[in-house]
């Protein structure tokens, strides 16, 4: 499976996805700057975190308006796996690809640190090896991860499932304690937490390894089994 | 040439912990007065006048300068200084 990283001025959680999909996984993966990209040839898209062009104006919004993001949403609608992180998250929110938008945090400040998240959905692409409501260790490393969306909005992501990981101790003030929503198609997930440095036991914890692992497994399944 | 100031302003409704750390600072310098505070962004452009221009505005708030989601913004249009 190829994965493309996308980088952008101001990305800097890219060679840790990098490194998870390559030498954690033993996929194929490419870090691909944002201007000069051609995404035809990858299978899977991961959008990593950092302060794309310094998060001016909102995080993510000018990311968002990239011509590389036009390449995305072509590859999303197309059904192929789109996975964004922390600052992924954002410029995911910003360009419309996921509903809502990532605010401050309620109390203002950075935080770094683990958190515990709930499996709220195992029955996506993305998350078919963990349980459903298992408890798993995920850093995070954000100012703006607060989740925000009207009552309307919010109400559809619960009704269709899209709400993939809550926190078990809200850190930020997000609403119903999101920590990770997909699309409705089910194949762009956007999270504040970070999977791709969860992979490795020596630095904490390596349960961000079957997020990855469900994506080649599902992936595999769909355009190698059958192909 | 015009002079255009777009105001974004986060969303009734939604919390502004910034908003409501600057209401808590103003209390404690005294200014007790001070029941809410609300921050937003002033973003300044000088654009070329041409037909469609508050249309053209309005659509690079939609698209840039405020997040629905969030924001509401509104914006006004004045001769841009000759200096």
């Amino acid at each position: 499976m190829k994965f493309a990283v996308i980088v952008f001025p101001g990305s800097n959680c890219d060679r840790d996805m990098y490194h998870a999909a390559k030498e954690v996984l033993g996929e194929e993966a490419d870090l691909v700057w944002y201007q000069n990209s051609n995404l035809e040839d990858y299978d899977a898209i991961l959008l990593p975190g950092g302060f794309s062009y310094g998060d001016y104006l909102r995080s993510g919004a000018v990311a968002a308006t990239s011509n590389v993001m036009n390449q995305v949403r072509e590859h999303a609608e197309k059904g192929k796996p789109v996975l964004g992180v922390c600052n992924g998250f954002q410029v995911l929110t910003e360009s419309g690809l996921l509903p809502g938008a990532l605010m401050r945090n309620k109390n203002l400040s950075f935080m770094c640190h683990q958190e515990e998240l709930v499996v709220e959905n195992n029955e996506t692409m993305f998350t078919t090896d963990y349980e459903k409501g298992e408890i798993v260790r995920f850093p995070i490393a954000h100012g703006e991860g607060n989740y925000f969306c009207d009552e309307e909005t919010l109400a559809e992501l619960k009704a269709n499932n899209q709400i993939v990981f809550t926190y078990k101790n809200n850190p930020n003030g997000s609403a119903l304690d999101i920590a990770g929503i997909i699309n409705k198609e089910g194949n762009v997930l956007g999270m504040m937490p970070h999977p791709e440095r969860a992979v490795e036991t020596l630095l904490g914890s390596d349960d961000g390894v079957r997020l990855f692992e469900s994506v080649i497994k599902n992936w595999r399944q769909t355009y190698v089994t059958n192909a | 040439m015009k002079k255009v100031t777009v105001y974004v302003t986060l969303k009734a409704g939604v919390l502004d912990p910034q908003g409501k750390a600057i209401q808590e600072s103003l209390n404690s310098l005294g200014y007790e007065e001070v029941k809410d505070a609300r921050v937003g962004k002033v973003i300044e452009l000088n654009v070329e006048d041409g037909p469609d221009l508050d249309a053209r505005i309005k659509e690079m708030c939609d698209k840039l300068l405020a997040n629905p989601v969030m924001e509401d913004y509104h914006f006004e249009v004045e001769e841009a200084d000759k200096a």
